[in-house]
């Protein structure tokens, strides 16, 4: 079969409606009847709730019911949210309850639901409810907060270390004996949060009649949701389904399941009316979760040829205040320090401390980021204190292009032992800088610096889990009307799987893209899924479309072969039919076929034939598929106020095949202007009482068109040997490495004053700070 | 008794008459209650941009205006800039072409933005560009394919243009 549309860039399917606002997000959701809900939320980081007077907001006109933790249905009252990603060393599992109990553990949690007439009246009655608190001392900094006679961060917890767990590999304390240097840095790392245009929202709609417990949600994964309904309330399959269209973005935290999503199943079910929440922005910065920070104190070291022999050190993660994540994220980060170089030995000491702030979720690159930015500084540390040129160190301790399958030596997120599948690193490295003419830019930035300007250039490589398990499904099936729909329960938020997955499926059908409808996220079409994120579904719900697409393929040809008396392999898809091949006129359309396959009223029906022309596919990877990238990047910084200008950024990214170049691209454009945020300026700040000081956008930034430059890519394709279309994940590569580049780049620039850079963001203020500090040493 | 007016508003070419509430927002008016959900609200504190709509042919935050203050006002949102006959009108199509929208979100207030800068502004710079839209935020696409709209749709503009002289 020809490879037609896989591979090509073709416009996308979702774009026509998107552009001409017949998008259908949460909010543009309108049911007969519907109430709208608001929440009443902790003011305090720690607190004890003595008593909620519900009185004045319930006598207010248009509102219609007032909820706290007492009046949920049961047995949602008596059950916090399951954890879905447990892990034996984790020892203390606190989850949230569905509006908090008797305690709050950060500002911003969820105490009660209000349900008026509409989403002004709410918010007006949701003022009107008076909290009666106990203030609790609040741990803020997790550095501080996993100290014995720190506050504790919950009542009942024994201290705020959620696990402590080692990562070990080789014998690093032997290695270190050995080595000609060792270098230690100190890492403040913090990502912010994810920030997607679209706030998170929900439309419930409990029907007392049928007993069915609809819900439309702007979220990552519906089946997570529809889940996560079923086992607060004890519902069976048929009565809760669950409805995600168009989503404006997502990035990592919409995946989770939130405490105000089962607020409004029991709003709906005690009001018996449809219920609408839309998050505001204000809200958006309070209780949605984040990814913030991450403390590394860490030790490098060498050989006298600046090969690694061995890094070791501490982390500490600022879980917040609910383990939601588990060890997801801090684990993420941890493996991929490694990135794509030669680690004989490692060991980590990995603590996840619980805080009173807002639970901390991956955001787009989850915890990749860190890691790589930890190694990539480490290998310019190398680089400048042995005098290297920054390339050459990373030269060479790259793992070669024979090395692969390449076993790291550790547990990956999925379970799975960390083996890199495929990949040519220094080939990627080597055509980066041939790109960005590497070897001349000290003499550039040397003409610059004789006029009073600061250039840099830095580099970063990255190497990226992409594609993990379980699975992800797909239904394809031909309607009697000839028309082919495939049904996934991967839930896209800007990726476009409704272009990619319908390329898959066309080539193997022997339609155009067009002709192949994509229904994503709705539970009620296919039975299991878990959604989109972890750069997982063109690797997941990809492969089980092509599978899905031979299956029914073979089906159209048998059934087709029974009806033309021919052979099967005699015939060929084309234009919605089967023909037989050099015969025109001896065909039978898909729509005759499907008539066909449906079977006839009473009849009975051939034993060696299943009913529709359908098949369902479930991919099972059984690892990750690992990407690579290496980025470069060139700022200029004004010394005088600290304004970073990140003038180029180029990208090598090697995803695998590509399904759709300009939709990668697009992926990896985007991810890098993310990573610039993460870089200079996106961080959410707290007083010492835990109080969020970042919620809105006035104080809290996002980069701007003039903040990040065109980006240039390159691309190599190393396929993946572990699913049927050789693809990786392609989602998160453009933010991963970019981060360590900028900062690798503000450093070169700034190499006049000999600083170090060891933390993310970056703000002026610091860069002014380093400048004058260096100034003084001078 | 919640204060209410009646406002006569003309939206994509089309005359609403309505009682509101005096606080109501212009951008709740245009989405809940007139249905035109095209137009987005992102931050509802006039930083992001995606609710800009056109209010007498000037590009306006609809989260910063109250439906009042559009009484008598003549307003462009998404939903009215296709061309007549229903087909993408020249930007809607490049960006389409040039994958300027991931997630969709921010897409009504880029082209709004970008519609009336283009109509005064017929040939922009890349630079140009970036700059008029730093009234709009977008997570997804790192503005590349937007810019690259922009451009791309400008030249189409003057090229028309120039045919129909
Ligand atoms: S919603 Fe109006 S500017 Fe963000
Ligand atoms: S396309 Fe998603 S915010 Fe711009």
């Amino acid at each position: 079969m020809g490879m037609k549309f896989f591979g090509a860039s073709v416009l996308r399917k979702e774009d026509p409606a998107l552009l001409t606002g017949k998008g259908r997000y949460v909010d543009d959701v309108k049911l007969p009847g519907m109430l709208h809900a608001a929440f009443v939320r902790s003011t305090y980081a720690h607190a004890r709730i003595k008593s909620i007077d519900t009185s004045a907001a319930l006598a207010l006109p248009g509102v219609v019911a007032v909820l706290t933790h007492d009046d949920l249905p049961e047995p949602m009252r008596s059950r916090r949210l399951p954890l879905y990603v447990p892990h034996p060393a984790i020892k203390q599992t606190f989850m949230p309850w569905v509006l908090a109990k008797d305690e709050t553990c950060f500002a911003g949690e969820a105490i009660a639901i209000v349900i008026a007439q509409s989403r002004y009246l709410a918010e007006d009655g949701a003022a009107l409810v008076e909290v009666d608190y106990d203030v609790l001392p609040a741990s803020i900094d997790p550095r501080e907060a996993i100290v014995d006679g720190a506050p504790l961060a919950q009542q009942g917890a024994v201290n705020n270390i959620v696990t402590q767990v080692p990562v070990k590999i080789g014998d690093t304390d032997k290695a270190f004996a050995q080595a000609a240097h060792v270098f230690r840095e100190q890492f403040a790392l913090h990502r912010g949060g994810p920030f997607f245009l679209e706030c998170r929202g929900v439309v419930a709609d409990w029907d007392a009649g049928t007993e069915q417990l609809t819900v439309h949600a702007s979220s990552q994964g519906s089946h997570r949701f529809k889940r996560t309904f079923i086992d607060l309330l004890d519902l069976a399959d048929n009565q809760v389904r669950v409805i995600t269209n168009d989503v404006g973005g997502g990035f990592g935290p919409k995946g989770s399941f939130y405490v105000e999503y089962g607020a409004l199943a029991a709003a709906t079910m005690v009001v018996g009316k449809p219920v609408k929440w839309i998050e505001d922005r204000r809200e958006n910065f309070v209780a949605t979760q984040q990814e913030r920070d991450q403390y590394w104190d860490m030790e490098v070291a060498v050989d006298e040829n600046a090969k690694l022999l061995g890094l070791r050190g501490r982390l500490v993660h600022d879980g917040g205040a609910y383990v939601t994540w588990g060890l997801v994220l801090p684990w993420i980060a941890a493996t991929s320090v490694i990135g794509p170089y030669v680690l004989p030995n490692y060991q980590l000491e990995l603590i996840v401390a619980m805080t009173n702030k807002i639970t901390c979720s991956p955001v787009r690159g989850a915890g990749r980021p860190q890691g790589c930015f930890v190694m990539e500084r480490m290998m310019d540390r190398i680089a400048q204190e042995l005098g290297l040129d920054r390339a050459e160190v990373r030269r060479r301790n790259f793992i070669q292009p024979d090395q692969f399958p390449y076993k790291v030596g550790l547990i990956f997120r999925d379970g799975r032992p960390v083996t890199y599948d495929s990949g040519d690193y220094p080939k990627s490295q080597q055509m980066a800088l041939d790109h960005m003419d590497w070897e001349n830019f000290r003499a550039k930035q040397e003409a610059a610096l004789k006029q009073g300007r600061y250039i840099g250039i830095g580099l970063s490589n990255a190497v990226e889990g992409t594609g993990l398990g379980p699975y992800e499904g797909a239904t394809i099936r031909i309607s009697t009307s000839g028309k082919i729909v495939v049904f996934t329960g991967a839930t896209p938020q800007g990726q476009s799987h409704k272009t990619t997955l319908a390329q898959i499926a066309a080539d193997h059908l022997g339609v155009s893209y067009e002709d192949v409808s994509v229904v994503t996220a709705d539970t009620a079409t296919i039975p299991f899924g878990m959604g989109t994120f972890a750069s997982r579904t063109a690797v997941n719900a990809g492969s089980s479309v092509h599978l899905a697409a031979i299956e029914v393929r073979e089906k159209i040809k048998k059934i087709a072969s029974e009806l033309l008396e021919v052979s099967p392999d005699d015939l060929e898809l084309k234009d919605g039919a089967v023909e037989v091949r050099g015969v025109p006129g001896m065909r039978k359309t898909f729509r005759e076929l499907a008539y066909n396959a449906v079977g006839l009223y009473g009849f009975s029906m051939k034993a060696d034939r299943d009913p529709g022309l359908e098949a369902t596919s479930y991919f099972k990877p059984e690892q990750s598929t690992y990407a690579n990238s290496c980025h470069v990047a060139e700022v200029e910084v004004d010394i005088e106020t600290g304004h970073v200008k990140v003038t180029r950024v180029l990208v090598n990214h090697d995803c695998g095949n590509v399904i759709n170049p300009m939709i990668v691209e697009g992926q990896i454009v985007g991810g890098v202007a993310h990573g610039v945020g993460n870089a200079l300026f996106e961080k959410l700040l707290f007083d010492e009482s835990g109080q969020p000081l970042t919620t809105s956008f006035a104080d809290y930034l996002l980069p701007m068109a003039t903040d990040v430059p065109h980006v240039e890519t390159l691309h190599t394709e190393t396929p993946s040997p572990l699913n049927p279309i050789g693809v990786k994940g392609a989602g998160e590569g453009g933010t991963i490495a970019v981060i360590a580049a900028i900062i690798s780049a503000v450093e070169d620039a700034l190499r006049p004053f000999n600083v170090r850079i060891a933390q993310m963001p970056v703000s002026p203020e610091t860069i002014v700070q380093l400048v004058l500090d260096a100034k003084g040493r001078q | 008794m919640p204060d209410t007016r009646k406002i006569t508003v003309t939206v994509n070419g089309q005359r609403h008459e309505a009682e509101v509430e005096s606080r109501l927002l212009l951008a709740d008016f245009l989405r809940h209650t007139l249905d035109l959900t095209g137009t987005h609200v992102g931050c509802e504190h006039g930083v992001c941009g995606a609710c800009t709509v056109m209010v007498d042919g000037h590009s306006a935050r609809s989260c910063l205006m109250f439906a009042v203050q559009a009484n008598g006002k003549s307003i462009t949102t998404i939903e009215g800039l296709a061309q007549a006959d229903g087909k993408l009108s020249i930007l809607q199509e490049a960006f389409q072409n040039n994958h300027g929208l991931q997630c969709g979100f921010c897409t009504p207030g880029m082209l709004i933005t970008l519609s009336e800068h283009l109509r005064d502004n017929p040939d922009p710079t890349e630079a140009e560009l970036r700059e008029v839209l730093t009234g709009n935020l977008c997570r997804c696409t790192g503005y590349q394919a937007i810019v690259a709209a922009g451009l791309d749709a400008a030249a189409k503009l003057r090229a028309s243009k120039a045919e129909h002289a």
